[in-house]
C-alpha cells in the first residue's frame, strides 16, 4: 500500500491531457485525499509536449513529489521524456495507438492500452482520456463510483447520455486494466483519506477570490501568462455583485483605469506578469505620487523581455521594488500558500487604501497555476479597512480653496475624499505639489512632502511578515525563501534535520519594506544562510544583505531553467553547499 | 444652481497670453453650468503639456495624471462613479502621439466620457517640437528640414473608429464650442471634441487668422446631415479636415456602461462591499 502516490499524465497539448489530470484530481480531492498538482506546457494552443503531474497523500502535501509512481502516456515523447522520474515500482501505461516504446534503461513495466481503440468503440476517440481514468482506477484499486459526481458535475450539462457514456469508458479501461495487471491488482492502492471536502484551487484563484472578498468591484487587466485566470475569474463573477472588468488595450492602460476607478473610491486592481508590470512602471509612479491607492498582482515567469512565458521564475523582485523612476513608498507582499493567497490579497486591498499607495502583490508560475487541495477559508478572518475616507459634514472652505488632499499630517496618511462629494472639491496630479494638490516646485513643500509620503510607510500593518520555522538557536543552515518554493524548503528541512543537521527555515513574505528587525535575529542565529530562489542573480539575498548585512554567510541556490526546485534536488544542493 | 462662474477657481493659469487654452477652458466652464451640474459633480481629468493644466483651472474634481493617459483614468473613474460628471482633456501630442491607443480604444468602448483635446500642431511646453498634427514640411526644433510625415486625421480615425460623437470647434468661438461640449457631455456615450486652439508662441502657420480664413462651419453647409457617417466623413475629408460643428452624432447609442452585464445601475462608489457570508460559502463550494 502507497501512502503517497505521485502520477503523470503527459501527451501533446490540445489533446484532453489537462481534462485527464482534472477529473482525476478532483475524485481523488473529493476522497479527502490531500493533492499537489503542477503542470508542464508551452506558449502554444496545440501541440507540444504537456505533462500534468500529480502527488496525492492522506497527509498535507506542500510540494511536487520528486518522483513517479505512475506515468500515463498519449505519446512516445511522454514516456521519453519522463521514464527516469519513475521509482523502482512505477509502472507506465500507455495507448497501443502509437505503439509504444520501452527505453532500454527502463526498469519500470509498460503497459499497452488501447485508451483510444475503447473510447472510438464506445463513440468518440475523445473519450480515450476517461479510459485512462479507468486504468488508474484499477492500479489504485478504487471503485469508479468515485469519478460519478465529477463526471456528473463537468458533463451534466450536456445530458445524461453522455454522462453514462464517459461512464462507461471509465469502466472499460478499468476492466481491461486489471485483466493486464493479473495477480498485480490491488498494489499500487493508496492509504485511504479522511474522506473530508476540501477546496481544490490554482493560486490565481485564491488571488481573485480574495479580491472579490476585499470587495474589489472593478478590475482592467490585459490578457497574459501566468495571471488570466484572475480576470476570467473576475469576469465570471463580478456581475453577481453589480462590479465589471475592463479588458484593455495594453497593460498601461489597465493600471491607469484602475487608479483612476480607485480615485473614485471603489476597489479597484490589475493582474500581469513581468512583460506587463513593466508596462505598469509609470503607473505605479502615478500611485505613489498622488497618493491614490493601487493593487497590481504580478504573478512571475519567465524573464526577461517574452523570456519563459510558461515557466517557473522568481526574478522581477528588483523590478518590483526599484522599477519605477523617482522614489515612493510601496508595499510589496509575497504570500507563499493558498491561504496567504487569499488572505494576502484582501491586506494588499487594505494597506493600499489605508497607506494610500501602490500596493504589488507577487506569485509566482509555480504559486499561480499549481493546483492544490486547501481547507476552507475562514469567512470570519476577513478584514477590511478602508482608511481616512471622508465622506461627509465637510465645512465649505473660503474662496473656493481645496479640500487639503495631502495635508502633512502626523503620520503622512491625508484624508481622502471621494469625486461627487460636496466641498471635497480637490486637485491630484502626479508633479509635486503642496498640501491642496496645486503644483509647487517650492524647495521647502518639496521636502515636507517627500518626508510625508515615505512617512506613511510606518504605520504599515502586516502580521507575520516572515513566515520562520527555526527550532535551532544555533542552526548550522538557515534555508530562506519566497513565495512557492516553501513547500520544498519545508521538506528539505525535515529530512535534513532528520539526519542531524541543524535546519531553520525562514520565509520572506513582505519584500518591501524589508522585515530587517524579523530577519536579523533569524541570520544571526545560522552559521550559514542560503537564500533558494529561481532566478539567476540571487536577488532576494541581494535585498537582504542591503537590509540585515550578513555578507560572509549568504549563499545562493539559485535555479532558473524555468522548472520549480524539487525536495530532492534541494537536498542535495544544500549538502554540496555544506560538505 | 450653479453659474458658469461657480466653475473658476482662484488659480491663475501658466499658459502664454493670447493661448487658445484659454477659451477652451472657459467654454467647459459655461458648458458645465448649462447642462446644470454643480462643480462636486464635475470630475476633469487631464495629460501633461500646456493643456493638461486646465484640470488645476476649473473648480472641480481634477486628476491632472501621465502624458497620454488621461483617458484610461477617465474611463476607471467613470466606471467606477457613473454619476460623476467625467470630461478628459489634452493636447494633440497627449491624445494623438503617446495616447493614441488609448484614444482610439475609447473611442470604440464608448464608456460615457467627454474627451476635450486642445490641438495646436505643436508640441508647446517642450518648446516648439512637432507634433503627429503638424502639417507635412512644418518646420520645427525638431524637424529644421521641415516635418517628413503627413499629419495625423483625428475626425477621420475617429469616424472609422466607431466613434458615436465627433466635434470639433475653434477656441476663438467660444458660443459654438460651449455648445460643442455642452452636446458632448449630454451624449450617452464616449464624445471626442477636437478644438483648434492656436499657440501664440511656437506655431507660426496655424494662427488665428489662418483658422478663420480655413475654417467651414457645417452649420453653413446645406442639407449636411451629421447623422450620416459616410456624408461625414466625405465631408470633412473634402475640408481637409478644417471643419466646426457636429460632425456625426448617433443619437440612439448606448453607452458601454449600459451593455455590461450585471454592472450597478448606482454608482459603485455606493455598493456595500463587504461579501455577506452566504455568497463567500457560495463561492468557496464551487472550488470543492
Amino acid at each position: 500500500m502507497l501512502h503517497q502516490l505521485s502520477w503523470k499524465v503527459g501527451g501533446q497539448q490540445g489533446e484532453g491531457i489537462e481534462s485527464t489530470g482534472e477529473i482525476f484530481s478532483m475524485a481523488m480531492n473529493r476522497l479527502g485525499y490531500f493533492l499537489y498538482g503542477y503542470r508542464h506546457f508551452s506558449s502554444r494552443i496545440k501541440g507540444g509536449h504537456t505533462n500534468n503531474k500529480i502527488t496525492v497523500r492522506p497527509t498535507e502535501v506542500r510540494s511536487i513529489a520528486d518522483d513517479l509512481d505512475i506515468l500515463v502516456a498519449f505519446d512516445q515523447e511522454t514516456i521519453d521524456v519522463n521514464y527516469k522520474e519513475l521509482t523502482e515500482t512505477g509502472i507506465i501505461l500507455a495507448d497501443s495507438k502509437f505503439d509504444p516504446v520501452k527505453p532500454e534503461d527502463s526498469k519500470a513495466p509498460l503497459f499497452a492500452v488501447p485508451f483510444t481503440e475503447v473510447a472510438a468503440e464506445l463513440g468518440t476517440s475523445l473519450m480515450k482520456n476517461m479510459v485512462a481514468i479507468g486504468a488508474t482506477a484499477a492500479l489504485l484499486n478504487l471503485e469508479d463510483e468515485v469519478f460519478q459526481n465529477v463526471v456528473d458535475d463537468i458533463f451534466g450539462k450536456k445530458g445524461e447520455e453522455v454522462v453514462q457514456k464517459n461512464m462507461e469508458a471509465i469502466a472499460r479501461g478499468h476492466e481491461l486494466m486489471n485483466e493486464l495487471l493479473g495477480e498485480r491488482v490491488g498494489e499500487w492502492a493508496l492509504a485511504p483519506a479522511d474522506g473530508k471536502r476540501r477546496m481544490f484551487m490554482i493560486g490565481n484563484d485564491a488571488v481573485a477570490l480574495g479580491a472579490l472578498a476585499a470587495g474589489t468591484r472593478f478590475m482592467a487587466a490585459y490578457p497574459i501568462t501566468p495571471a488570466s485566470e484572475i480576470m476570467e475569474y473576475l469576469i465570471k463573477k463580478l456581475p453577481k455583485f453589480g462590479g465589471a472588468v475592463i479588458q484593455t488595450e495594453d497593460e498601461i492602460a489597465a493600471a491607469t483605469m484602475a487608479i483612476g476607478a480607485n480615485f473614485g473610491g471603489v476597489r479597484s486592481f490589475t493582474a500581469s506578469a513581468g512583460p506587463g508590470l513593466s508596462l505598469m512602471m509609470e503607473a505605479i509612479g502615478l500611485s505613489g505620487m498622488t497618493e491614490q491607492p493601487l493593487v497590481v498582482v504580478d504573478t512571475q515567469r519567465g524573464g526577461p523581455s517574452t523570456g519563459l512565458p510558461t515557466k517557473q521564475e522568481q526574478s522581477d523582485l528588483m523590478a518590483m521594488l526599484y522599477g519605477t523612476h523617482g522614489e515612493i513608498p510601496k508595499v510589496v507582499i509575497a504570500p507563499s500558500t493558498m491561504e496567504e493567497a487569499f488572505f494576502d490579497t484582501i491586506q494588499a486591498f487594505n494597506i493600499a487604501e489605508e497607506l494610500q499607495l501602490p500596493v504589488i502583490l507577487v506569485t509566482d508560475l509555480q504559486l499561480s497555476l499549481g493546483k492544490q487541495s486547501v481547507e476552507p477559508f475562514d469567512y470570519n478572518k476577513i478584514e477590511i479597512r478602508r482608511g481616512k475616507i471622508v465622506t461627509d459634514n465637510i465645512e465649505e472652505a473660503a474662496d473656493k480653496a481645496y479640500f487639503k488632499r495631502y495635508e502633512n499630517t502626523e503620520d503622512g496618511i491625508s484624508p481622502r475624499v471621494l469625486p461627487g462629494t460636496l466641498n471635497g472639491i480637490h486637485h491630484v496630479t502626479g508633479v509635486e505639489h503642496d498640501e491642496t494638490g496645486k503644483p509647487s516646485e517650492a524647495t521647502g513643500n518639496r521636502q515636507v512632502q517627500m518626508d510625508k509620503r515615505f512617512r506613511k510607510l510606518a504605520a504599515l500593518k502586516f502580521d507575520n511578515p516572515v513566515y520562520s520555522n527555526a527550532p535551532h538557536e544555533d542552526a548550522d543552515i538557515l534555508l530562506v525563501g519566497f513565495n512557492s518554493t516553501r513547500g520544498a524548503i519545508e521538506e528539505v528541512q525535515e529530512r535534513l534535520n532528520a539526519q542531524g543537521m541543524k535546519v531553520n527555515h525562514a520565509h520572506i513574505r513582505l519584500i518591501h519594506p524589508f522585515p530587517s528587525t524579523e530577519v536579523a535575529p533569524l541570520v544571526a542565529k545560522a552559521k550559514k544562510v542560503i537564500v533558494v530562489e529561481n532566478n539567476y542573480t540571487g536577488q532576494l539575498a541581494n535585498i537582504m544583505k542591503m537590509n540585515v548585512g550578513g555578507h560572509d554567510k549568504i549563499e545562493t541556490i539559485t535555479k532558473y531553467n524555468g522548472t520549480p526546485f524539487l525536495p530532492g534536488e534541494l537536498e542535495n544542493r544544500v549538502k554540496e553547499l555544506t560538505r | 444652481m450653479a453659474t458658469f462662474k461657480d466653475f473658476r477657481n482662484t488659480v491663475k493659469p501658466n499658459w502664454c497670453p493670447g493661448c487658445g487654452d484659454f477659451s477652451v477652458q472657459a467654454a467647459i466652464q459655461r458648458a458645465a453650468a448649462n447642462v446644470g451640474i454643480e462643480p462636486n459633480e464635475l470630475a476633469v481629468i487631464s495629460g501633461i503639456g500646456c493643456s493638461g493644466r486646465i484640470s488645476g483651472y476649473i473648480n472641480s474634481y481634477g486628476f491632472h495624471g501621465i502624458h497620454g493617459r488621461a483617458l484610461p483614468i477617465a474611463q476607471g473613474l467613470k466606471m467606477a462613479n457613473r454619476d460623476l460628471n467625467v470630461i478628459a482633456s489634452g493636447g494633440d501630442g497627449d491624445g494623438f502621439a503617446i495616447g493614441m491607443g488609448h484614444t482610439i480604444h475609447a473611442i470604440r468602448r464608448n464608456i460615457d466620457v467627454t474627451y476635450v483635446v486642445m490641438d495646436n500642431q505643436i508640441y508647446g511646453l517642450t518648446k516648439g517640437q512637432t507634433s503627429p498634427r503638424s502639417a507635412a514640411g512644418f518646420i520645427t526644433k525638431s524637424t529644421p528640414g521641415g516635418a517628413i510625415e503627413p499629419s495625423l486625421k483625428p475626425l477621420e480615425v475617429a469616424l472609422t473608429s466607431g466613434a458615436t460623437f465627433v466635434a470639433q470647434g475653434f477656441s476663438t468661438d467660444i458660443k459654438e464650442l460651449t455648445a460643442l461640449i455642452e452636446a458632448g457631455i449630454n451624449h450617452k456615450g464616449f464624445s471626442f471634441i477636437n478644438v483648434f486652439s492656436p499657440c501664440v508662441t511656437y506655431n507660426k502657420v496655424n494662427t488665428y487668422d489662418w483658422f478663420k480664413e480655413n475654417l467651414t462651419k457645417l452649420a453653413d453647409i446645406e442639407g449636411y446631415d451629421n447623422s450620416d457617417r459616410g456624408m461625414a466623413m466625405r465631408t470633412v475629408m473634402e475640408h481637409e479636415g478644417l471643419v466646426t460643428g457636429i460632425i456625426y452624432q448617433d443619437t440612439e447609442t448606448t453607452s458601454y456602461q449600459e451593455k455590461v452585464p450585471g454592472y450597478s445601475e448606482l454608482p459603485l462608489t455606493d455598493i456595500d462591499i463587504k461579501m455577506s457570508e452566504n455568497d463567500f460559502n457560495e463561492l468557496v463550494k464551487e472550488f470543492m
